[in-house]
Parts: C-alpha cells; sequence; structure tokens
C-alpha cells in the first residue's frame, strides 16, 4: 500500500514538475492539441518513422519560440502500423476523442483515401507531405508534397534529355496500388505525347513488401536489349526498396546502362543500402539534404540535433529528406495560417493558408496556391553518391505551380482548380 | 559533334606526350556544360598521361575540387594543383566539388579503362577490357587498336577486339564496319543487340552487306542471349526454392513428423534473423577487423537462439496440447503474436540494417551479361549443407532414431525405454533451430523486421502441405518445384498474377491428391 502511495505521489510530482516546465498556468484547455498519423511499424515505417520524428521536432521548435498565439502545441501520435483500414479508424480517435486541431500524417496514398471520408465527414484538417498520383482536390487536406508536374513529369523530360542519356524505352515500375497505377497512367500518357510507342513501355507492378526481385531485374535487363535507350521509373515504395537495390547492386545493371529514377526513394530510405554499386541512378524531389544554403544547414542541423537528443537509433547517421522538409514546411505554414485567422477553427484556417508562404530548406521561398491547396515547389533531379547522399545535377529555376489534375489524363481539362465544397 | 570531338582527338594522338597537363583542358573539366567536360575528357584520356589518369579517377570519384581558378585534387590531406601537380597554400577556404552525371560517367569510366589498357598488371588490363565492353564509342577506335596491337594475353585480346569492334561501328568506312559486325556475333552482351539492331534498317545503314552481316550476327547474339535467359530463370528459381526450404525445413520435422500445427514458425525464422543482427552488433562492436564473418558465426548462434526458445514454447505450451490441433493452432498463432511484440520491444518497430558481407555481396558472370549473385549461390550452397544435417541427423544418430520410433509408434517407443517427453522437446528444438538456420539465410535477401516471419508462414505451409505430411524428402522437391514454377510464372504474368496461381494451383492440388506429392505407405499412415 505504502509502494502504490510512493507511486502516486511521485506520478503526481513528475507530472506537476512537467507542466511548470512548460508553462506555468499550463491547464489542459490551454494547448492546442496536433495529431500525428505516421506508420511506426510495418512496411512503411521505413519511410513514415523519420516524418513522426520531423513533427515532433518542429513542434518542439514551435512551442520553444512561444507556441502558436501563446499556446503550446500538444502532439498526439498514433501508430496506423501501415494497415490501412487502421489509419481510418485512428484518424477518427484523433478527430473525435482527441479533438486535435490539425493533423499531420500519411505516406502512401492508399492511406489518404482511406482516411478522406472521415476528415470530410468530422470536417477536420489533414496536412499530406508526400509526392502523389494528384487526381484529388479536397477541402479538407492541405497537400505539401510534388504533384505528378513537380516530380514525375520532369523526371522523365529528364531521361529523354541528352544528359539524361535520351532514354527511348521505359519501364514503369511500382508496388501495386493506386499511387504507382495512377501515375504510371499519367506517364503512358505523357510518353505517348512525345511520341514514345506502346511497344517501348513495359508496365510491372509487386505487391507491398515484396522481397524477391530477381524475375524483375532479369526482365528489365532483357527489356533493354532491344536497340534503344532503355530507363526505369520506379515507384516502389516502403522497404521493398532494399531487396530491389541490393538485387540492382548484385545484378551488375549500371546506371550508365540503365538508369533507374525513383520518385519515392530519398536519403532515408537509402540508409540500410550499400550504395557504392548504385552511383548514379537517380530521384526526383522537391529538396535533397545536400542542397546547400543556410536554412538547409539550420534544418539539418537541428534534425541531427533532435536525434541525438531523443536517442533515436543511429542518431549519428540521421539524413533529412524531401516527405520531412515537407512536413517541417506543412506545420510551419499551418502556424502561420492559425495566427493570420486568430483561430483553430477547421473552415477559418482553410480560408487563411491560401497565399501563406515559408522559406523552406529547399532554398526557395515555397507558397501555398491561393486556390488549389498545393505548393509552388522547385523541382529537382539527384543522381545517387556513393555516401548514399544525392548529387542535384538538374533544377527547375524557381517553384513549380502544382497541377493536381494532370492535363494528360482525359477528361482533366473540364475539372475546377478549387476544391469543390468551398 | 562527334566528328569535331575526332577530329581533335586524331589530332591529341599525333602529339607527343606532355610532360604536365595542359591547365586550360584541366579548367574546362569545371565547366557548366556537360559537352564541355565531356571534350575535356576526352582530351585528357588521348594523352594517355598518368596525371591524367589520376585527374580522372578522382573526377570519378567526387574528389576534384574548383576553387575560384584553380582545379584541384587531394593528395593525402594535402590540396594539390590537378595540372601542375604543386601544392596549393594556404588550403582553399571555399570550393565545390565538381559534380557529373551519368553521360559524364559513362565516358569518363570509359577514358579510365582506356589508360588503364597499357598498364603491367594483367588483372586491370583485364577489368579495363570488361568496362569497355559497354559503350566503347568511335573516340576509343585509335586507343583500342594501339591497345590490341601490344596485347599479349588470349582472355584480354577477345574482349578488346568485341570493344574495337563496338568501338568502329561508327566509321565512315563500309569495310571496318563489316568486320566489326561479323567479330560482334561472338558477344554475348544486349549491348552489343542494341548497337546492331539499327544496322538492320536502311536508313541507318547505306551499304547492304553490313545490313546482310548484321542480321546473321545478331541471330547468334540472340540465341546466346536465350541460353542466358533461361539459365537465369532456373537460378533464380533454384534460389526461391532454397530460400522456400530452408524456410520450411523446420515445420518438415515439427509438423511434418510430429504433427504440431506451429504458427509461430515464421517468429522462430525471425528469432533467427534477429540473433544475426545481435551477432552483427557484436562484431561490430569487439571484433570490427573480422565484422566480414559474422554471418558464419551467426550460423551457430542462431541455431541455439531457435532451438532454445523453440524448447521454451514445446515445455510451457505446446506440450500441453498434443493431441488437439485446433488447441495448438491458437495457441501457437497467440504465442507469435507474443513473440512479434517482444521482438517489436526490444529492437523497436523498424525493420534493421544487416550489411552484406562483401563476399556475399556484387555476383559472378557465367555468361556474357548473366551475373548470378554471390549471396544466392551461397544460399543454395548453405541450404544443401543444412539438407545434409538434417538428413543425417534423422538417419545417422541415435537422436533421429528415437524421433522417428516416437512418431511412428510412441507407447511402444515408451515401452522400450525411450524417454519420450524429453525427445519431443528436443525434437521440436531442432525444428525451431533450423528454422533459425533460415532467418540466416533470410537476413542476407530479405528486410528483417519484427513481422517478417507473418510473410513466410504461408508459403512454408504449403511447402509442407504439398509435399506429403511425414517425411523429408517431399519438402524438398515440393520447395524446389514451387520456386522454379513461380519463377517461370513471374517472368511470364508478373508477380502478382503468379503468387495467385501458385495458391490455386496448391488448392486444385491438394484436392485431387490430399496426400500431397509423396505420401507414406504402410502401417503409419491408417494410424
Amino acid at each position: 500500500m505504502q509502494r502504490r502511495n510512493f507511486i502516486k505521489v511521485a506520478t503526481l510530482t513528475v507530472a506537476m514538475a512537467a507542466a511548470g516546465l512548460t508553462s506555468l498556468s499550463a491547464l489542459a484547455a490551454d494547448t492546442i492539441k496536433v495529431g500525428i498519423l505516421h506508420s511506426l511499424s510495418g512496411t512503411m515505417a521505413i519511410s513514415e518513422t523519420a516524418l513522426k520524428e520531423t513533427a515532433l521536432m518542429t513542434i518542439a521548435e514551435i512551442n520553444k519560440s512561444g507556441g502558436v498565439m501563446g499556446k503550446q502545441l500538444e502532439p498526439v501520435v498514433v501508430d496506423p502500423a501501415s494497415n490501412w483500414p487502421l489509419f481510418a479508424e485512428k484518424a477518427r480517435q484523433l478527430l473525435s476523442k482527441d479533438k486535435v486541431a490539425v493533423t499531420f500524417g500519411c505516406w502512401t496514398s492508399v492511406s489518404r483515401k482511406s482516411v478522406l471520408p472521415v476528415y470530410k465527414e468530422l470536417n477536420g484538417l489533414l496536412f499530406y507531405p508526400v509526392q502523389y498520383e494528384g487526381e484529388e482536390l479536397e477541402k479538407n487536406v492541405f497537400y505539401t508534397g510534388a504533384a505528378p508536374n513537380q516530380q514525375a513529369i520532369p523526371a522523365v523530360e529528364y531521361l529523354m534529355s541528352k544528359d539524361g542519356g535520351s532514354a527511348k524505352r521505359f519501364v514503369l515500375l511500382g508496388t501495386d496500388y493506386v499511387y504507382p497505377r495512377t501515375t504510371n497512367k499519367i506517364l503512358r500518357a505523357f510518353l505517348k505525347s512525345k511520341g514514345v510507342a506502346d511497344a517501348d513501355i513495359m508496365e510491372e507492378y509487386t505487391p507491398f513488401g515484396h522481397s524477391d526481385y530477381q524475375t524483375i531485374i532479369a526482365k528489365i535487363k532483357k527489356f533493354s536489349a532491344e536497340g534503344k535507350k532503355t530507363a526505369v521509373v520506379s515507384t516502389i515504395n516502403g522497404d521493398s526498396n532494399v531487396p530491389f537495390y541490393k538485387e540492382l547492386g548484385n545484378a551488375g545493371l549500371k546506371a550508365t546502362d540503365v538508369p533507374v529514377v525513383a520518385f519515392s526513394v530519398g536519403e532515408e530510405e537509402l540508409r540500410g543500402v550499400d550504395t557504392k554499386p548504385l552511383v548514379g541512378h537517380l530521384a526526383a524531389w522537391n529538396y535533397f539534404e545536400s542542397i546547400k544554403n543556410p536554412d538547409n544547414t539550420k534544418f539539418i542541423a537541428m534534425y541531427k540535433d533532435w536525434a541525438k537528443k531523443q536517442n533515436l537509433p543511429k542518431a549519428d547517421s540521421v539524413v533529412t529528406n524531401d516527405p520531412m522538409e515537407a512536413t517541417y514546411v506543412g506545420i510551419h505554414m499551418w502556424k502561420q495560417a492559425v495566427e493570420k485567422a486568430k483561430s483553430t477553427d477547421v473552415d477559418k484556417v482553410i480560408a487563411a493558408m491560401g497565399g501563406q508562404t515559408f522559406k523552406a530548406p529547399s532554398g526557395f521561398t515555397v507558397k501555398m496556391d491561393e486556390k488549389n491547396h498545393h505548393l509552388h515547389k522547385p523541382v529537382f533531379i539527384g543522381e545517387v553518391k556513393a555516401d548514399g547522399q544525392f548529387n542535384v545535377v538538374w533544377k527547375t529555376k524557381g517553384p513549380v505551380r502544382a497541377q493536381p489534375w494532370s492535363p494528360y489524363i482525359p477528361g482533366n481539362d473540364k475539372k475546377k482548380d478549387v476544391p469543390d465544397s468551398m | 559533334m562527334k566528328s569535331i570531338l575526332f577530329s581533335l582527338l586524331l589530332w591529341f594522338c599525333a602529339l607527343p606526350a606532355m610532360a604536365a597537363l595542359d591547365p586550360a583542358v584541366v579548367k574546362q573539366l569545371a565547366a557548366d556544360e556537360s559537352d564541355d567536360k565531356i571534350a575535356a575528357i576526352q582530351q585528357l584520356a588521348a594523352s594517355a598521361d598518368k596525371d591524367a589518369a589520376r585527374v580522372l579517377k578522382a573526377l570519378s570519384e567526387d574528389a576534384l575540387f574548383v576553387s575560384g581558378d584553380t582545379v584541384y585534387l587531394l593528395d593525402g590531406e594535402k590540396p594539390v594543383d590537378a595540372a601542375s601537380g604543386a601544392l596549393i597554400q594556404p588550403a582553399p577556404e571555399s570550393y565545390d566539388a565538381i559534380t557529373i552525371n551519368n553521360r559524364i560517367r559513362s565516358e569518363l569510366s570509359n577514358a579510365i579503362a582506356a589508360l588503364r589498357l597499357f598498364n603491367p598488371d594483367r588483372a586491370v588490363r583485364l577489368a579495363a577490357a570488361r568496362e569497355l565492353q559497354s559503350n566503347a564509342g568511335i573516340e576509343l577506335v585509335p586507343v583500342l587498336a594501339r591497345a590490341l596491337a601490344k596485347e599479349g594475353d588470349p582472355e584480354i585480346k577477345a574482349l578488346l577486339k568485341l570493344a574495337h569492334a563496338q568501338s568502329s561501328l561508327g566509321s565512315p568506312d563500309a569495310g571496318l564496319r563489316l568486320t566489326a559486325v561479323e567479330a560482334l556475333a561472338d558477344s554475348a552482351s544486349a549491348n552489343a543487340k542494341n548497337l546492331l539492331l539499327p544496322l538492320l534498317d536502311a536508313t541507318n545503314e547505306p551499304d547492304e552487306r553490313v545490313r546482310k552481316a548484321a542480321k546473321t550476327s545478331l541471330k547468334a547474339i540472340e540465341s546466346s542471349l536465350a541460353l542466358g535467359e533461361t539459365v537465369g530463370q532456373i537460378f533464380s528459381g533454384l534460389s526461391l526454392g532454397s530460400i522456400l526450404l530452408l524456410a520450411a525445413l523446420g515445420l518438415a520435422i515439427t509438423y511434418g513428423v510430429m504433427g504440431v500445427i506451429n504458427m509461430a514458425h515464421g517468429e522462430l525464422l525471425m528469432v533467427g534473423a534477429y540473433a544475426t543482427y545481435f551477432t552483427q552488433g557484436i562484431f561490430r562492436t569487439y571484433f570490427p577487423a573480422y565484422l566480414d564473418w559474422y554471418v558464419v558465426a551467426a550460423v551457430p548462434a542462431a541455431f541455439l537462439a531457435a532451438a532454445l526458445v523453440g524448447m521454451a514454447l514445446e515445455r510451457t505450451v505446446i506440450r500441453k496440447l498434443y493431441g488437439r490441433p485446433l488447441e495448438t493452432l491458437l495457441a501457437t498463432w497467440g504465442l507469435s503474436l507474443i513473440l512479434i511484440q517482444a521482438a517489436r520491444v526490444l529492437f523497436g518497430a523498424q525493420n534493421v540494417e544487416l550489411a552484406n558481407p562483401s563476399w556475399m555481396s556484387g555476383g559472378v558472370e557465367v555468361l556474357a551479361g548473366m551475373v548470378l549473385p554471390w549471396n544466392r549461390i551461397v544460399i543454395i550452397g548453405f541450404t544443401l549443407f543444412v539438407l545434409a544435417l538434417v538428413w543425417v541427423l534423422m538417419n545417422r544418430t541415435r537422436l533421429g532414431m528415437f524421433v522417428r520410433a516416437v512418431t511412428q509408434n510412441r507407447p511402444m517407443a515408451g515401452c522400450v525405454g525411450v524417454p519420450t517427453g524429453r525427445i519431443d522437446t528436443l525434437a521440436f528444438g531442432l525444428g525451431a533451430g533450423i528454422a533459425g538456420l533460415g532467418g540466416v539465410a533470410l537476413s542476407q535477401i530479405a528486410n528483417v523486421g519484427p513481422d517478417m516471419g507473418q510473410g513466410y508462414i504461408v508459403d512454408s505451409f504449403m511447402v509442407v502441405v504439398l509435399g506429403g505430411v511425414g517425411q523429408l524428402a517431399g519438402a524438398v522437391w515440393a520447395a524446389l518445384g514451387l520456386g522454379i514454377v513461380t519463377k517461370f510464372l513471374e517472368g511470364w504474368a508478373g508477380a502478382v498474377i503468379a503468387k495467385i496461381a501458385v495458391l490455386v494451383f496448391i488448392i486444385i492440388f491438394i484436392q485431387k491428391r490430399p496426400q500431397g506429392l509423396f505420401a507414406l505407405k504402410g502401417r503409419f499412415v491408417e494410424s
């Protein structure tokens, strides 16, 4: 009995001390709850865990500088475990039980599609930080990752250019779900408009978590031996990328022969891979850790410091990547919008978001479009270096406006560039 | 553009080798335009200078820097002017590494390889000649011709001939092109095929004799490529089969021989894989010099770890449920969840990183363009080793005899003094330990995470059921058969369809032949 009492007292003391640390008058009502909805286990954990850390770091940074409208942010972290229906369940929990003002989360499009009905029904607010296939414009979502014209199309244009190797044949390789399928549909239409015949395009899909890429690599080798320069466009997601790149290296398929450009592989995914055989393979993003500018130096230093303080696994070798930057930018823009609206009310914040700008670690001032809920972002194409970083070999002159409705999908010309319910 | 480069190159070839490098050319390496960089690289390559090789090598390794007007590289720690070789003092404060892209990288590797063709070391020359098998352009014709004339080694000479043929395909002289096309018939590389295919078209190749020769050569190349492809498919089938077998062999003992439906079998694989990870950690901290051999040390470690976990499960839970398959199924499924959660708590929910040791990275080229990865070859060998081990244990040892006796007739075995309870534990531990060995192999090719075992449990049961419950030979044939069939289906219909097709096939097969591929005959079947 005594021991139980002691524990109670100790807990109370710790709780009070913690409250006292954050703010003297910290009562529950004086914080703003912020939901973080990223898979911390399962096949997507390789990519999404770092986003959770980035969100927590950014929240801590904002809290340290006085919070939002004088209130501290209180993160609520849930783990949907790479399980798509569970995403919807956890989203509902965040909105109706925890009553979060905003959620930062999701990586795969299938998870975003799964939570969408929940955010629409309960009028929540979701910031989605990853490049995706477009074909969506929802009032309740802000997209801080790239639309196809900010990543996929420029990447393929680069492969077709002289410096990219003047590719004439394309392998479209992806994980079997909505993002790769839609992106490849757009790319196929784009390639056709550039005069690439159907026979020169090969599409291949693998299930989530697939780990045996022998056959696919053999197929790529065969496909590339048909008289024209071949390039691979990879939309493989999650931990399948590790066996894919390992096999690619072991099979001796070099970037100078058949370059692979990936849309979901960044510094973080390559951490577990020996990148020496992969030098020269490409990735297209709106940010790379290797970009040199003061904002990025600050961002990288802040994350490294955070990793050390939080004792993350392998804290000395943590890296930053594009979706992490998009998360960071998204949280800051939400803060600015809340301060402009002087309220965390979802509708007011949505109205205040349009036109927000932020000096991003990518080195450009990115802007939230007034109408279409997407960021104006610069596009970079990088080649893998032996140390797992990327070497920027091509970039746009400035930020590009997003086209969520790709002009390469028939019927999209009639779609409006604003969310329906506005 | 090409012809200008070509003439430039010829002009440079005519000059005697320079003592130091031309600073203007070196400076041009830092140009903005790729075309300028490539021109500079080709000039440096043609100079056949030792310093040129050093500069180009530095460029290919991202170790060539530019600061203002000087291009320099690092000699140890000290910055050295790339053109003159003079020490730069003080060291430049702001600098940029000269970046290269794939197009430049490809030119660069050709240039470096071309410079190495004159190296006195045979191995270096061989590697250089191999390097030149892809993308050797017209600018390399004079260098290759010189190297070919000097080369004495037959293996290198054959490679050089092919490279020379490839590079002279673009020659304006039809006779040269004809010899080149004919020589390429011996090449079995996809690259040569790519070069020859456009020559079939009259718009690309005006000379009819060359077109005809290209057709003949293409046929020869295609047949050797087709052979390589079949060999590759069979190999990947064998590789998948060996992995399936390693995953299922332990289950063939626990389920096949003992009759325990062990849903936690996948988690025993996971225990083996984590034991490998743990061994790697120990080697990293205490024996970094022998890090390459951690996999070998992990074999007994994983066996012991998985066997101990298996025996503990048997003693505490499964023992109480013999003869009650449904309860065993549910209980072991619960155990699997506990094991997964335990791994999450101990090692974190994220996948852990296991590095392939250097002797398991890369591959061996058996046919031209046909690379067999070392890690898969090693795993096939390891499977054979485990198989032999199990066979000896079951058929040549006292323990194996007891196990067989207990599973065939428990009361009689007990009567003649076999400690049946202890044998059950040991047999289950053996099955679990072998699953642990499977985990070591899996850790080298697949991701290691808490729920990795879930992906293998269905496959393992498929192998054991298809092979026929009750003995091990069936599992071997079933695993190899499934592996090869899956790989051929994948090549033909894609990974998703192949998975479905294999499942449908097994369902139909089991309907027609419930006893599996190999059925036990005799009294044991009736009991």
